[in-house]
């Protein structure tokens, strides 16, 4: 069994990183009913024996003392992470696992990745060895950001190209939540744009997400919840924003449901990796069947179902509307439409009581209306775990390598020459030491190529299935 | 005489586990329709092929278990160990942390070579504990990493060290609408390899098991442990101890061998596929009424359409083996036979997979997944080249 080491860096990044270690845990503590540190736990959590001082706590097997999460928080103000130590979940976190600083980074990209990157790199690289070091075998490093600020998108960015140097071997999936149409910050299309080209560069894999998306979803279970259909009464614990049951007991902030809904993509993407399961998919399987190239690792994704309803025994049919939602844009965490563009790869990750037929079947209905790439027309990739998520007793997750990421980048691409063509706002930029007006070219010359390749898939959209030649051979 | 079996990746654990089951049931089952002389030669027969004895009397299976990570093999192990009726050897599991992530080239040049002493002193500690050796069984699947890559490592090793020895590959063919994206290059590459180390290849779709649960056995939600068991009554009935010229109470004693000397001929045409009737659940046995006569009859036809199921019938030939009834459920019939109709299913679905490899191939598509663990282009090419010339031979037949 592998670990996995989360990084959460700014503002954005320790808030979502709070509520996934607290959905963990909770996820945790319902399987595990009988207190012992197995493997499972293992892969995101230490046991600590906490009356040892100094690092030689660690206990490998027996009864849980005291878990600690394999994370390393990094933040340029202190207001985040000391609320979280001062919260509920304080315990989980070693002070030795945080990198904080006064001042912050002033939403500039630069400040974040030159500034700060070059002031705390050591300390960075000394943080990330020790929770290596507290690994068996390290598989993964989830990199949990927003691209639209100063310190997540500079300083996360950074830490991308530390640890492919670093851990060449160990996985980068970077979770990366991209500025709304309409952000309050002005120079997130700047910041974005830069970020966007270490993404292209250094990660793994990146699961794109934005905000409004996620509001979008919670308006859709709030309308379902409030509405009191007759006969409908929704399981709390259910929701996929709720954390009902979880550590944190006080009022929900505002973006806690958004953030929670991103805990659970993260707890599902690795579940089939932690839990058994009739068809294994591990977290090396993702890159491997999802990205056919290198540059194309843009994973759009969506959880369903989002609520599950109290009184009903689930009947074939919910379960096959589970499938067809995942494919539906309403249920996309970021804007996007898949089942109108172009599928290069897609995987169905589904937990619970849900057997290789009802996989089949779902497959087989809903092939027809998706488009997938000439030479890909099977690309699908599955698997079933059969320890569900709290509250439900199934889910899904779609993740798909699909060309509607295309809209975003391009969206993304106007609004940042919208400014960079009038100059505006470059002068804090350009008087940090490193930035010249070629870095911000460079950047968008890696977006431009992304879209290309994008466009060419597209491109071949409309084109008849090529058949090739088989290989003849002297008989 | 002795079968070793070798259970490679989730799915030659999964299965692994099933046939051994199943054979176990089998020969103690209750329900027998023979003398009780004749009863007790089966079962020390099969017991003698499958497993050995242990102290406190439970039966271990003669297996080695493989995986690149624990989960399933731990799972394996305390299923067997819980049934109480039979269980693995403590010291034949070989698993790893990290799994092969679905890639071929992971299994067979990382993971094969750096374990390569490991697996193989397991082998050859149960290859000690038999008295006679008739071959080895191997499980594996074609998708994966483990399974595909590995498990072609492996087959070659056992082809240099041990010769003398039969091998039989027991391979599962993937589901058609994908269970995995890169299924078709490790399926390739793995049958190009086997190919020239194996001496028989059993090949089972997905597909056509899923089939016959959801057709033949209404199973109403098919879960990959009823297309396994599926698969082990059929291995079953091939494997169990059929009688010997010497007449009632002698048995045959090398399962493998007769296998391969009425069913590969040639070297060139490896591939074996299985038909076996009646495939019913156990609550409509009391509701048919077969004879002998009649099921060699229903077997025939399905042998001669190309068919997996007895139901959909359509035309092709060649005389099954004949083995006896076994003890249990029903009278088994199992047609094992040389294979045009999988050569048709080589065709067939060589051509999917053809065109679709060629068409990621054209397109380099996850190849850089290959190419960082030492699979190089040419390698594709050489499998593709292989394959072509198999296909082009049955064609010719």
């Amino acid at each position: 069994m592998t670990q996995s080491v989360v990084v959460q860096v700014g503002q954005c990044g320790n808030q979502i990183g709070c509520c996934f270690w607290d959905l963990a845990l909770r996820e945790h503590a319902a399987v595990n009913q009988k207190g012992i540190y197995d493997e499972a736990i293992s892969s995101f959590f230490r046991n600590v024996d906490t009356r040892v001082v100094g690092d030689g706590g660690s206990i490998s097997k027996g009864k849980i003392c005291s878990l600690k999460a394999r994370a390393v928080l990094i933040d340029m103000e202190e207001g985040v992470v000391n609320e979280i130590l001062q919260g509920p979940l304080r315990d989980v976190f070693d002070s030795k696992q945080l990198i904080t600083d006064i001042s912050g980074s002033g939403n500039n990209w630069a400040v974040g990745h030159k500034v700060f990157g070059s002031l705390y790199q050591e300390q960075i690289l000394e943080k990330l060895r020790k929770s290596a070091e507290h690994c068996d075998c390290l598989q993964c490093f989830f990199i949990i950001h927003s691209m639209g600020g100063g310190t997540g998108s500079g300083l996360g960015t950074f830490l991308l190209k530390l640890l492919e140097d670093e851990f060449p071997e160990v996985y980068r999936f970077v979770t990366s939540v991209y500025p709304s149409g309409e952000d309050d910050v002005i120079t997130s299309p700047y910041n974005s744009i830069l970020a966007m080209k270490e993404l292209n560069e250094h990660a793994d894999c990146v699961l794109p997400i934005d905000n409004q998306s996620l509001f979008d979803i919670i308006s859709k279970i709030d309308l379902m919840v409030n509405s009191g259909k007759l006969g409908t009464t929704i399981k709390p614990k259910s929701l996929v924003t709720s954390s009902a049951g979880a550590v944190k007991k006080q009022h929900q902030k505002p973006f806690d449901a958004m953030n929670n809904i991103v805990a659970n993509l993260l707890l599902n993407l690795t579940s089939s990796a932690r839990f058994e399961g009739s068809l294994n998919m591990d977290l090396n399987e993702i890159s491997m069947n999802l990205v056919p190239f290198p540059q194309l690792h843009y994973l759009v994704s969506s959880l369903t179902p989002l609520y599950t309803l109290a009184d009903v025994n689930i009947p074939t049919r919910r379960l096959d509307q589970m499938f067809s939602d995942a494919f539906s844009k309403d249920h996309q965490l970021i804007r996007a439409d898949p089942k109108h563009s172009l599928y290069l790869a897609c995987a169905l990750m589904v937990r619970g009581n849900v057997q290789v037929s009802d996989l089949r079947r779902n497959i087989e209905r809903l092939k027809p209306s998706l488009q997938f790439v000439s030479w890909n027309q099977e690309g699908w990739k599955t698997s079933l775990c059969s320890v569900p998520p709290v509250g439900h007793s199934h889910s899904l997750l779609a993740l798909a390598n699909n060309t509607c990421v295309k809209p975003t980048f391009m969206e993304l691409k106007e609004r940042f020459m919208r400014l960079y063509k009038k100059k505006a706002h470059l002068h804090h930029y350009l008087q940090i030491e490193g930035m010249e007006e070629s870095s911000f070219m460079e950047a968008v010359s890696s977006l431009s190529g992304l879209i290309e390749e994008y466009n060419q898939l597209d491109a071949t959209k409309s084109m008849p299935v090529e058949d090739f030649p088989r290989l003849s051979i002297a008989v | 005489m002795s079968i070793v079996t070798v259970q490679l990746g989730q799915c030659g654990n999964q299965i692994g586990f099933e046939v051994f089951d199943a054979l176990y049931t089998d020969s103690h089952c209750p329900q027998g329709l023979c003398s009780k002389r004749e009863n007790e030669a089966y079962q020390a027969s099969c017991k003698e092929r499958f497993f050995s004895e242990e102290e406190n009397g439970v039966p271990v299976a003669r297996a080695v278990l493989v995986d690149m990570e624990p989960k399933v093999t731990n799972q394996t192990l305390s299923k067997a160990a819980q049934s109480g009726r039979w269980k693995y050897g403590q010291h034949s599991c070989f698993c790893q942390k990290q799994g092969s992530g679905n890639n071929w080239a992971y299994g067979y040049s990382v993971h094969g070579p750096r374990h390569e002493e490991s697996i193989m002193n397991l082998i050859q500690k149960e290859v000690e504990k038999c008295d006679s050796l008739s071959g080895f069984f191997i499980i594996m699947s074609m998708a994966g990493g483990t399974g595909s890559g590995l498990g072609a490592f492996v087959t070659q090793n056992l082809q240099d060290q041990y010769s003398n020895s039969l091998k039989m590959n027991q391979i599962i063919w993937p589901y058609g609408t994908g269970e995995v994206i890169v299924q078709n290059y490790n399926s390739i590459l793995t049958l190009s390899h086997l190919y020239r180390s194996s001496d028989a290849l059993l090949v089972h779709e997905n597909d056509a098991l899923h089939k016959i649960c959801a057709k033949l056995m209404n199973i109403k939600q098919i879960s990959f442990s009823d297309i396994n068991q599926v698969l082990a009554h059929q291995l079953g009935s091939v494997f169990q101890p059929a009688y010997s010229v010497e007449g009632s109470c002698h048995y045959r004693r090398n399962p493998l061998g007769d296998l391969m000397e009425n069913l590969v001929p040639h070297p060139e045409f490896k591939m074996l596929g299985i038909r076996n009737i009646p495939q019913m659940s156990e609550n409509s046995l009391a509701y048919s009424t077969f004879t002998w006569a009649g099921l060699l009859k229903h077997l025939r036809q399905m042998l001669i359409s190309n068919s997996k199921m007895e139901e959909g019938i359509d035309w092709q030939v060649r005389p099954p083996l004949s083995g006896l009834p076994t003890l249990g459920k029903a009278s088994l019939n199992r047609g094992l036979h040389f294979n045009m109709s999988i050569a048709n299913l080589v065709i067939l679905r060589g051509k999917d997979v053809h065109s679709a490899d060629l068409g990621k191939q054209k397109l380099r598509a996850y190849i850089h997944q290959y190419t960082k663990f030492g699979i190089e282009e040419e390698d594709f090419l050489d499998s593709f080249t292989l394959l072509e010339q198999v296909v082009a031979s049955y064609c010719n037949l």
